[in-house]
């Protein structure tokens, strides 16, 4: 399958290397374990590929056959048909790294537009070109604020609104440091404020995430001084699209922006792959990882654009460098980059709103059912934490019959802070108002079976 | 013709995109939480689809042309692919929907794990992790676990072969490991002798990539891994090689004890101009304990009438996650439909026919270019791009010159250990007429380098193009459409 060579070709190459036939180009390779017998199947033609995948898409129920109030970190959007039908593009989806700028100036362009609308959104001074997801992101983030301090300040502060597999994956990446990781067991109603007394001149960096894993909107402008007063960094990690409407992190402070971009357009897709954002100040632009365009001129006078301050990179730095990132996330960057385009200002800002209202319409009429109650008084954008009169996971598991996801069970993964009764729920452009109204119907009826 | 940037294509008032009205009351939105300004571009649709299909006739992809680019694996990547990924069963499905609503996708996951296991030889596969590096980072991490998890703290030791790509030592320093690197001996094998010398109580292991960067398949490797297994080290293999040893030779039947794969190299999955990847990593029974989850399993077996029943779990010991979620699964749904579509013998043959590529090129250029380690190569393979009596010609004016014929350049300046290195990998999706093409091309470029060198230096002409100014953009660091400081303009 997919290859071209025909009986004359093979025998042609063949005598042309001096072997007499394939095997015999395998002759340095260890025998005893040589063409291993392989327990796989046969192949297949597309027809009966396509059958089978379909066969086997068929078993999982989707968010366009069910209603779905899920959220927690990836949330179901709708992505204009120019979005994919631009990511279909072989010149843009075969190509790789930009390594070759005259011949890459499709993926170099894009990016850099891609950095320069995070630029915007964000109010950093600079983006880079991708972090494999808002994950990594901020696991980038935690190691670039220890090394920014030399390895002198070994604190790092972790708001408990984090991501809980943001933070799972900073505590896998730090294992081997001397990197303390505080803050995670602050009380989840006591605000940001409640990180303020751990920072010290040891803190190298303050995360926090906004608008956190519980939906919240908090105002960081104290938490921020604070950081800035220990001289101690502030990462907040944003849901890039709640920044169509609120105030960019560059506006109160922050010194980092990291955020998970798989709300500009990107699929669902079952968690991957995503886009982590990655923007800071200016200062901080040779501490950041991962790959950077910036724009120059070509031998004809033509403006043009390359990978720039690769000095910081591992296939240069090997050991010393800031971070192992080789292969990003490009295709869903630019992915991103069109979404961005597409919508603009007004278009990012309209839907921005039209979230904002239905999951308020949305949290006002499940606040409405009896034993129901927003958990939290903070302004929120499209996702909100409800505490339930009964566990969750029962009420999800009889939602499910109405054709029903509900939102995700807090007590999962907090379920020692008091969250055993928890629903984050999240509400998009993709719901209706009458498919709210029959949630808040079947949440009241689960609710008394 | 530069294309303008976005930022230049708009003008106030345009939109691209729109969306319903609210069918629901307007909430009131708090002032104080509210932006004043959203820098964003205003495009009409038909021009956004316009610039970014202009922008994309600038690149060269597989879809275009050939594209050589040594270590990185271009081969063919089929559409059928891009069809099965956008199924909707795949494209829209929540990651933490309840697993009964999931079993498709949990299932395509576990089978694609077999399938790395059968290839490979190992008794566990994660597919967490999001590329090659991302594989490195967390399969040291899994070394190191297994270290301290025996209480063998002293073990801080990672052997590097000089070969070896730059993000083996950059993974190896993120978990906090002391790199000794390893020099090549005259065959481009590991030095044996540098490799015992090492071979102590502080070993954590050895990172090798075989075939190694110079498309060679290490002729002492299992004298490697048992002197580092005698030591009580562990063997890492860098997996970014697979394609040229699937149903040939397994990694783990070899001695490596962990590896990463790159689904977008060796199971044709597009490159994306840069990525996503994925890099799933296999491991022996005995570091299976420290894998990062969730993995895909089977909880119940089922029966005659009941499908088995697929969930995802933690191993006992793990690492941690090393990303949110269950890692780059449309990326996993496009390599599961390429391994289906080959299948065993197909696989093997995708390798065998790599190996024959990549000699049959070798073999066409070894008169004109010099191979400084001439024997028979594996999936790549790896030439010097100077000659004497053209002093002024570098393995990058070979390179750019290729441009002007419609080739991709092999891969330039590495690995470090070859002088001007050309590494150059065919794929085997390549019909000899491709590589009949691509060598006449070099040996051509090769008559220039003696007869018109200037015609090198000043590559390319025929692209859109020409040489872009490095310096200048790293001294000047325009990083974005408008400069930091003159932002309110
Ligand atoms: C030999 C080798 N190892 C590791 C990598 C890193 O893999 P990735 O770019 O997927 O992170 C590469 C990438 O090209 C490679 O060639």
């Amino acid at each position: 399958m997919f290859l071209p060579h025909t009986d004359a070709d093979r025998e042609a190459m063949l005598r042309t290397i001096g072997v007499e036939k394939i095997a015999d180009l395998f002759k340095s390779l260890p025998g005893e374990h040589l063409f291993p017998e392989l327990d796989l199947p046969p192949g297949v033609t597309e027809i009966e590929a396509l059958e089978e995948l379909q066969h086997i898409a068929d078993a999982n129920e989707t968010t366009g056959e069910l209603i779905s109030f899920l959220g927690a970190g990836a949330y179901n959007h709708y992505s204009p048909a120019v979005v994919d039908s631009i990511l279909r593009r072989g010149e843009f989806y075969t190509a790789y790294t930009p390594y070759q700028p005259e011949i890459s100036q499709g993926t170099l362009q894009a990016i850099f537009e891609y950095q320069s609308m995070i630029v915007g959104l964000t109010g950093m001074d600079v983006s880079n070109a991708s972090h494999y997801d808002g994950a990594t992101a901020v696991a980038e983030a935690v190691n670039m604020a220890y090394h920014n301090f030399r390895g002198k300040r070994a604190k790092i502060v972790l708001s408990p609104g984090l991501h809980p597999h943001y933070r799972e994956t900073v505590h896998t990446y730090t294992v081997d440091s001397d990197i303390l990781l505080e803050g995670e067991h602050t009380p989840l109603d006591a605000g940001p404020q409640a990180l303020i007394p751990l920072i010290d001149e040891n803190t190298a960096l303050v995360a926090v995430q906004y608008p956190d894993f519980f939906g919240r909107v908090h105002d960081f402008s104290k938490l921020i001084e604070a950081a800035h007063e220990a001289k101690a960094l502030v990462a907040v990690h944003v849901n890039p699209l709640a920044l169509g409407l609120l105030k960019p992190p560059g506006d109160f402070g922050a010194d980092i922006v990291t955020g998970e971009g798989q709300s500009l357009g990107i699929p669902l897709s079952f968690g991957g792959p995503y886009l982590g954002i990655f923007a800071a100040r200016n200062k901080y632009v040779r501490k950041m990882a991962g790959r950077i365009v910036g724009e120059t001129q070509d031998t004809r006078g033509q403006r043009g654009y390359v990978l720039t301050l690769s000095t910081r990179e591992q296939h240069i730095r090997r050991e010393r460098a800031t971070s192992n990132i080789c292969t990003n996330q490009g295709l869903v960057a630019l992915a991103a980059a069109v979404y961005m385009s597409l919508l603009g200002k007004n278009g990012l800002q309209q839907l921005a709103e039209l979230n904002y209202h239905k999951a308020h319409y949305a949290a006002e009429q499940i606040a409405s059912i009896e034993g129901f109650e927003l958990a939290y008084a903070e302004p929120f954008f499209n996702e909100f934490t409800v505490r339930c009169p009964k566990p969750v996971a029962e009420l999800n598991a009889k939602l499910l019959h109405f054709d029903i996801l509900g939102g995700y069970d807090l007590g999962e993964a907090y379920a020692n802070a008091g969250l055993e009764e928890h629903m984050l729920i999240a509400v998009t452009e993709m719901i209706s108002r009458e498919e709210i109204d029959h949630f808040v119907e079947a949440l009241t009826e689960v609710t008394n079976a | 013709m530069p294309e303008p940037t976005v930022f230049e294509l708009s003008s106030p008032g345009r939109q691209g995109a729109y969306f319903p009205e609210p069918d629901v009351p307007r909430a009131d939105i708090p002032k104080s939480i509210m932006r004043d300004d959203l820098p964003l571009p205003e495009i009409a649709e038909v021009d956004v689809v316009r610039h970014f299909t202009r922008l994309s006739q600038l690149n060269h992809g597989v879809d275009t042309g050939f594209y050589p680019l040594g270590s990185c694996t271009m081969k063919y990547n089929p559409k059928i692919n891009e069809e099965t990924v956008r199924l909707a069963g795949f494209a829209n499905i929540h990651p933490l929907q309840p697993i009964e609503t999931v079993q498709g996708a949990i299932g395509l996951m576990y089978e694609l794990q077999e399938w790395l296991k059968e290839l490979s030889g190992f008794d566990e596969v994660s597919l967490q992790p999001a590329a090659g590096a991302h594989g490195e980072l967390t399969g040291v991490l899994i070394m190191r676990a297994y270290h301290q998890a025996r209480k063998d703290h002293k073990r801080v030791k990672m052997l590097i072969p000089d070969s070896a790509h730059g993000t083996n030592p950059a993974s190896s320093a993120m978990s906090g490991l002391k790199i000794v690197q390893l020099p090549s001996d005259a065959r481009g094998n590991i030095d044996m002798e540098a490799l015992c010398a090492e071979c102590d109580d502080t070993l954590a292991g050895i990172m090798i990539t075989n075939p190694s960067t110079l498309g060679l398949f290490d002729e002492h490797l299992q004298e490697v891994c048992d002197c580092v297994h005698e030591a009580g080290g562990l063997v890492y293999g860098d997996g970014a090689n697979f394609n040229a040893i699937m149903g040939i030779s397994r990694p783990a039947d070899c001695g490596a004890d962990v590896l990463h794969f790159n689904l977008h190299k060796t199971f044709a999955t597009p490159h994306g101009g840069g990525g996503p990847g994925s890099g799933p990593v296999g491991v022996t029974a005995e570091l299976a304990p420290f894998l990062p989850g969730p993995i895909a399993a089977v909880i119940d077996e089922g029966s005659e009438e009941e499908p088995p029943l697929y969930s995802l779990v933690n191993p006992k010991k793990s690492i941690g996650r090393v990303k949110a979620f269950h890692g780059h699964f449309g990326i996993m749904v496009r390599a599961f439909t390429y391994m289906m579509m080959l299948g065993g013998e197909g696989l093997r043959a995708a390798s065998e026919h790599a190996v024959l590529n990549a000699n049959y090129i070798q073999a066409r250029l070894r008169d004109t270019y010099t191979i400084p380690y001439d024997r028979i190569c594996m999936h790549e393979f790896v030439a010097e791009g100077h000659w004497e009596d053209a002093p002024g010609i570098h393995a990058l004016d070979i390179s750019k010159r290729l441009m002007d014929f419609g080739i991709h350049p092999p891969t330039n300046y590495f690995p470090l250990i070859v002088p001007e290195a050309l590494m150059i990998e065919p794929t085997e999706t390549e019909s000899k007429e491709t590589l009949d093409v691509f060598a006449d091309t070099m040996i051509k470029i090769a008559e220039e380098a003696l007869t018109n060198p200037e015609l090198l230096q000043t590559a390319p002409h025929n692209t859109p193009f020409g040489r872009l100014d490095e310096v200048k953009a790293a001294r000047e660091l325009v990083l974005c459409c408008w400069l930091p400081e003159n932002k309110e303009e």
